[in-house]
């Protein structure tokens, strides 16, 4: 059981809807420079350490129809595993982006760094994995999940161990489908439905 | 190696929305039907992207303004929304990002897939955002936003409303709602706000007429509160004051 609190409830969730991009993206919705300091542009700079890597997918619903309006969100550690604020921090690392489906397409592509292990409290590390958050009209709350990669260990990552029916954790797994490059589909319902996290 | 900080909270799913609602139609094909998969944060959740001062513009907060760059005032009933943002704790979430986006006065989004008939407001983009104050509190200049049409139903409405973004400290803590203008009979027959299964939540995404912070021949005012996820504490801090 949770220690007391004030009693206050969280704030509910209600659909990004689909004009999403004009708060989050404004270039995305046809409003070009509005701010002068897009955020989350890109989780990097020039000088970060690590390598780079494209990890490329879609966003499928139950009807295997890929969404065109859907935005995701990104947060990583830097190479070592450490997240940005942490002592020793890589500071070319943001670790934070922000990208859209295709219009068009539904196709969505995240240029960053292969992030480290991360730490767990009380010992032990996760396997490297970029957390993504996923909304659009029809998600009344945003989907979380993670990005791991299968060139990697991943057998000891705690999250992993814990999805019950071993197929599902593949997806969450991308696939390295060159030198650099990833590929990782989300599936919202159905068949090969991706584990969704509450972290 | 520094602790990371304190687990989160688990999130009580049960002041969100359902995921599934047939009236909501869009929900029915992309909303999961395996049940999510829960454990203790990591530092992967209570760490998160922090934005400072250097990157809002003066404008950026004042959407009556904001499109023009001062230049010609937006059309529509002048409004301030303000408010605080707090944690399930109670404590004032200080220095996070507010981005808020909105239909113009008649009802219509600046956005290449909005294709409502009424009317672009040449002076009005839509977007705007701020970084909460030490005390967690923030506010906004905007016009009332319109309610609009939208194909759901054979003729549903959307009730006025605002969208929120909001960041908190934490990945975790991440929030995207909506707020609601008190009084407005949409409200009850909007199929998105009643994906909100308890009556109390729908409430408190409605923001009260505050006469308080009106301006006199200026601007009208709403209040809309947020409350974010918080950190699980230990008992110490907790501890009264001499116990
Ligand atoms: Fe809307």
């Amino acid at each position: 059981m949770a220690e007391p609190t004030t009693g206050l409830r969280e704030t509910a969730a209600q659909t990004a809807g689909p004009y999403v991009h004009i708060g989050c993206l404004p270039a995305a919705a046809g409003l070009g420079d509005v701010y002068d300091r897009p955020l989350g542009a890109a989780p990097m700079s020039e000088g970060a350490a690590g390598t780079r890597i494209v990890v490329t997918g879609s966003i499928y619903d139950g009807t295997g129809w890929a969404l065109r309006d859907a935005m995701l969100e990104s947060w990583q550690a830097d190479a070592a595993g450490l997240y940005p604020g942490q002592p020793g921090a890589d500071p070319a690392v943001g670790g934070f982006c922000r990208f859209a489906a295709d219009a068009e397409t539904g196709l969505f592509r995240l240029a960053t760094i292969k992030p480290g292990r991360v730490p767990m409290r009380g010992g032990g590390t996760q396997a490297p994995h970029i957390a993504l958050w996923i909304v659009a009209r029809g998600i009344n709350i945003g989907l979380a999940t993670r990005i791991y990669f299968d060139d990697e260990d991943n057998a000891d990552d705690p999250l992993l161990a814990r999805i019950e029916q071993r197929p599902r954790a593949e997806t969450l797994i991308a696939q390295r489908t060159g030198e650099g490059t990833y590929a990782f589909d989300v599936r919202l319902q159905g068949p090969g439905e991706t584990v969704f996290l509450d972290l | 190696m520094a602790e990371p900080p304190a687990p989160l909270l688990p999130r009580d799913r049960t002041a969100h929305p359902v995921a599934l609602d047939p009236d909501y139609k869009t929900s029915v094909a992309r909303s999961p039907s395996q049940p999510l998969l829960s454990m203790e944060s990591t530092a992967s959740e209570e760490t998160g992207p922090r934005f400072g001062h250097g990157v809002i513009d003066p404008l950026d907060n004042d959407l009556i303004l904001n499109w023009t760059g001062g230049a010609a005032p937006a059309l529509g009933e002048r409004i301030l929304v303000h408010g605080r943002v707090l944690d399930e704790t109670g404590r004032a979430v200080p220095e996070t990002l507010i981005e808020i986006w909105q239909a113009n006065a008649g009802g219509r989004y600046r956005h290449v897939k909005d294709t409502y008939f009424a009317p672009l407001d040449p002076n009005f983009g839509g977007c705007g955002r701020t970084l909460t104050d030490a005390e967690g509190r923030y506010r906004f200049l905007t016009v009332r936003p319109g309610a609009y049409p939208w194909p759901n139903r054979g003729n549903d409405w959307r009730p006025m409303h605002i969208h929120f973004s909001v960041f908190g400290h934490a990945f975790g803590q991440r929030l995207i709602t909506q707020m609601y203008f008190e009084g407005d009979p949409l409200i009850a027959r909007c199929p998105i706000v009643a994906t909100i299964k308890d009556r109390g939540q729908i409430d408190r995404l409605v923001a009260p007429l505050d006469m308080a912070m009106a301006r006199p021949m200026d601007h009208l005012a709403y209040r809309f509160d947020i409350v974010l996820r918080g950190r699980r504490q230990s008992w110490f801090e907790n501890r009264p004051e001499g116990m």
